[in-house]
């Protein structure tokens, strides 16, 4: 077990001659909840692209305990143990919500099933379908979403949507989770909402959650520990209270 | 050396064609992210179009007419079929465009007939370079593509409109922040790209005085393929890849033994770029946005 | 367990081509006389249906388009007749040698599926299009230009007598096989994970989805059967010439998918039906110049449905009268929703619009412009 979940080290990619991030080092232990704050345009989500194999690196590398990831394809990214939500919520909006959840569900060990298995339907492809609906509930429930299982994705109102996507993450069992403006676009009660069903998946799924947000409040209250990124680099780093209040932060943030 | 001089002049000028054609797929595909499948058949409306109009007997009134008629058509087909799946997944634009060629085909055929018709614009006769015997009409051909390339890339770099159609191109979105008319851009992109499918077909009946209704479909197949071996959305890669094609295709023909599979060589060369370079010389590579 | 819930609507389409064919087979077995012209029509219905059905696995389920459909039939039909011509000599013209055409022709377009769609399943999808139409081309013309002991050449490759007698009935039994693994395909976690790319490629490949993996598989399923479509083809006709295995047989094969809606295998089936029976009819009526007419109705049915299902300003028209939403209220009345416990229904509707990226999102807003700056990332 490696001293933490995540650790990137001089992580960077630069478009052309343009370095959307450069030299990001943010080191995540088990169960924290981790925050990853700065204005618009400082680099946030091209390091949540970086982490989940959108884009490679060109430069620095990570690793997710202890072992690295860089170069991986994204689907070999989130086998590894990262699932992501989206800023842009994307969801399967022409499939029902219970089967978004079993989407995530689709490469786990334990749901193997041949694609001559479930041709031929041999008993295994019966078996795995009701298991993996089985546990695709269990999820829903969590969110409050079992109710809607069988409604299409699109139908579902904002907030549930966004909710529906953290559960589809979580289908995919990882180690570490990105959420990337999970509380983008909700209102005071449903943000209140959130932060305890954050707490909860960290509680129960015995999770590191790493998220992008620029609700102050709901990172101050929420997140252990965070990293301040600026034009692309580590502007602040640490203890949620002492990096909010370092005044380099303060001036990127009100502009000087 | 004699095949070397006219091989060549041939090559070049079905190149011009074929890239003039290319053009229109590579500035529609730029700006309005959609591969215009009946642009092809415009070619095949201007051939038309001049056979109608030289029953005047006068080739410049001819010439005018169709490229009038092209505008008018591709701004139609734009605003009747493409408009109003703006916002719609890209296969439903891209099976209404085929069923726009289809009907373009047609129509061509229940109006005209399914016999081809013969009709000669106007006979440049033939001339002697260096002992090689030579199609005026391939030169001319060639010089008017040059023309109008070197015309357009100056219309793209230095006027407002054209800059406003590359920032179009860039980011949609952005570009209608600054106050560009977006839907004004692809209504005029669209109207340039028939202009020049017309122009494609004027050279069709230079070079041969027939016209059926599916005289533009293998073209436009073969320049889409051209657009795309340049790099689809960039215009110096239409030229390139119109030129290349066309001088694949006029050396494939003059040896026997390849000469039936020209076609097939051709569109083996697209999958072959399409596998060694997904975006084409020129192309550059697009990033989603996640 | 799994037998008692017994969903009709799922095998509502084996149960009623099983009850045809073997009516059908019935009638001629005991020496009903069934007309040779009606014979040869059941054939083309159940080639039309395979084409169909395998085509709207790529187009309507995976969202991308092919248009080299006719170009795996072809190799089919070719490698499949000829294989039925070598063997000819040694074990007749029976089952076997059929069977084997069959493993033959559908392997080898396979084969070209996997060759295809390597190159082109990386690619966004317009050249998907371009590259299975310069496919369809490529074959067309190889096998045009064959010498004539191989392939037949120009005048098209003779293919053994087969009894004429039943084939209709081995079409149909082919049908529901294609049937069988196209709808249990779909119906399963891997169908699931192709229609996930369909709705949201990066999304399903964030769920750790091996995108390519499933592409390349539900494309080279679709040009297998395209193939066997092709060999059953062979033994229908006298002769395959690959002349009619262009874009336009492509193009009528799309116009199948998207007639029937795409996504729904049902309607791919009835109109792969009505259309090839509508071809033969209406080539004894519009001939000559009139013939064209048919390629004006094809025209006319893909853009106007097509618009019609896609267009977003017709969006709020489609979600009050569109036939899936009559028929749910429909079923609907006999169901009381609050006893309505069947999670494994619906399978078969499958919304007939197919949202992908907002790639076109020009007028409109896009949703995501809720938050923060224009659209897309911060980046």
């Amino acid at each position: 077990m490696a001293d933490y979940i995540l650790e990137t080290k001089d992580l960077g990619i630069s478009f052309g001659g343009l370095k959307a991030a450069q030299n990001v080092n943010i080191r995540i232990k088990k169960n924290q909840i981790y925050g990853l704050i700065g204005p618009n345009g400082a680099g946030k989500t091209t390091v949540f692209n970086l982490l989940t194999g959108v884009y490679k690196p060109t430069a620095g590398t990570f690793y997710l305990d202890g072992e690295e990831l860089k170069g991986l394809p994204q689907d070999k990214i989130n086998h590894k143990g990262i699932a992501r939500t989206f800023q842009n919520i994307r969801l399967f909006n022409n499939m029902t919500v219970v089967r978004n959840v079993m989407v995530g569900l689709h490469d786990q060990p334990e749901f193997k099933c041949s694609v001559l298995e479930t041709i031929l339907r041999l008993p295994r492809h019966f078996k795995v379908e009701k298991a993996m609906r089985e546990r695709a509930k269990e999820l829903l429930r969590i969110f409050d979403l079992e109710e809607e299982r069988n409604n299409l994705a699109c139908n579902l109102p904002y907030g549930k949507q966004r909710k529906l996507e953290i559960a589809r993450a979580l289908a995919t069992n990882p180690k570490l989770l990105l959420l990337d403006e999970p509380a983008a676009g909700m209102n005071p009660h449903e943000t209140e909402d959130l932060v305890k069903t954050i707490r909860f998946i960290r509680d129960n799924f015995d999770m590191t959650i790493l998220l992008i947000e620029h609700d102050m409040k709901f990172v101050a209250g929420l997140c252990d520990e965070i990293t301040v990124l600026n034009f692309g680099t580590v502007l602040a780093e640490g203890d949620t209270k002492t990096a909010l209040n370092d005044p380099e932060v303060i001036k990127a943030y009100i502009g000087g | 050396m004699e095949l070397f001089l006219s091989t060549l002049i041939n090559g070049l000028s079905l190149g011009g064609i074929y890239a003039m054609i290319a053009l229109g797929y590579t500035m529609v595909y730029g700006i309005a992210k959609m591969l215009n499948f009946a642009h092809g058949d415009i070619i095949m409306v201007g051939g038309y179009i001049i056979y109608v109009f030289m029953a005047l007997n006068n080739p410049l009134l001819a010439i005018f007419m169709a490229v009038v008629g092209c505008v008018l058509l591709g701004i139609l087909i734009e605003k009747v079929a493409y408009k109003p799946l703006r916002g719609a997944s890209p296969l439903a634009v891209l099976i209404t465009a085929i069923g726009v060629s289809y009907l373009l085909q047609s129509l061509a055929q229940i109006i005209f007939g399914s016999a081809n018709k013969m009709v000669t614009v106007y006979d440049f006769g033939s001339v002697t370079i260096l002992g090689v015997p030579m199609q005026v009409s391939a030169l001319v051909t060639l010089g008017v593509t040059v023309v109008v390339m070197a015309a357009l890339t100056l219309f793209i770099k230095y006027t407002r409109l054209g800059r406003a159609m590359i920032a179009v191109s860039e980011d949609k979105g952005a570009a209608q922040l600054m106050g560009i008319n977006v839907n004004g851009i692809i209504t005029i992109t669209f109207a340039i790209g028939s202009a020049l499918a017309a122009l494609a077909g004027l050279f069709y009946l230079l070079k041969a005085p027939s016209i059926s209704s599916t005289l533009g479909a293998m073209p436009g197949i073969k320049a889409f393929t051209a657009a795309v071996i340049g790099g689809i959305g960039s215009i110096p890669g239409a030229m390139l890849g119109g030129i290349l094609l066309g001088m694949v295709e006029c050396i494939s023909y003059k040896i026997t033994a390849i000469a039936p599979y020209t076609d097939a060589i051709e569109f083996s060369i697209l999958i072959i770029i399409l596998l060694v370079r997904p975006t084409g010389f020129l192309g550059k590579k697009r990033r989603e946005k996640v | 367990m799994m037998f008692k819930k017994f969903n009709l609507n799922h095998y509502i389409n084996y149960i009623v081509i099983g009850i045809l064919t073997v009516v059908l087979s019935v009638i001629t077995m005991t020496g009903g006389r069934l007309d040779s012209s009606l014979l040869f029509l059941l054939e083309k219905i159940a080639i039309s249906i395979i084409l169909a059905v395998s085509l709207s696995l790529v187009v309507g389920f995976l969202g991308e388009l092919s248009l080299g459909h006719a170009g795996f039939m072809c190799v089919g039909a070719y490698i499949g007749g000829k294989v039925a011509a070598l063997l000819e000599d040694s074990l007749g013209n029976g089952l076997p040698t059929f069977l084997i055409a069959l493993l033959v022709g559908g392997g080898v377009a396979a084969v070209c599926g996997i060759i295809i769609g390597i190159p082109a399943l990386r690619l966004r999808g317009d050249y998907l299009a371009i590259v299975t139409l310069a496919f369809g081309e490529i074959v067309k013309s190889l096998f045009q230009n064959t010498s004539d002991e191989t392939f037949g050449g120009a005048l098209g490759l003779p293919t053994p007598r087969f009894d004429k007698k039943y084939l209709f009935i081995i079409a149909f039994v082919l049908v529901l096989i294609t049937l069988a693994v196209v709808q249990n395909f779909i119906r399963s976690k891997h169908g699931r994970a192709v229609t996930a790319i369909r709705d949201n490629e990066i999304a399903a490949r964030a769920s750790g989805i091996n995108v390519t993996k499933y592409k390349l598989l539900a494309f080279t399923l679709s040009a297998t059967f395209a193939g066997i479509a092709g060999v059953l083809y062979s033994f229908s006709n006298y002769t395959v010439q690959s002349a009619k295995f262009g874009y336009n047989y492509s193009i009528e094969i799309l116009v199948m998918v998207v007639l029937g809606g795409m996504g729904s295998i049902n309607g791919s089936i009835i109109a792969a039906a009505l259309i090839t029976f509508l071809n033969t009819k209406l080539a004894t009526v519009l001939t000559g110049d009139l013939a064209v007419l048919q390629n004006l109705l094809y025209a006319l049915i893909l853009i106007v449905i097509v618009i019609y299902n896609n267009a977003p300003a017709l969006k709020s028209f489609r979600d009050r009268y569109s036939l899936s939403v009559l028929w749910k209220k429909l079923i609907r009345r006999k169901h009381d929703p609050a006893t309505h416990k069947d999670d494994e229904a619906k399978w078969d509707v499958v919304p007939t619009k197919i949202e992908m990226n907002e790639v076109l999102s020009i007028d409109v807003v896009p949703p995501e412009a809720k938050g923060n700056t224009g659209n897309g990332g911060d980046d």
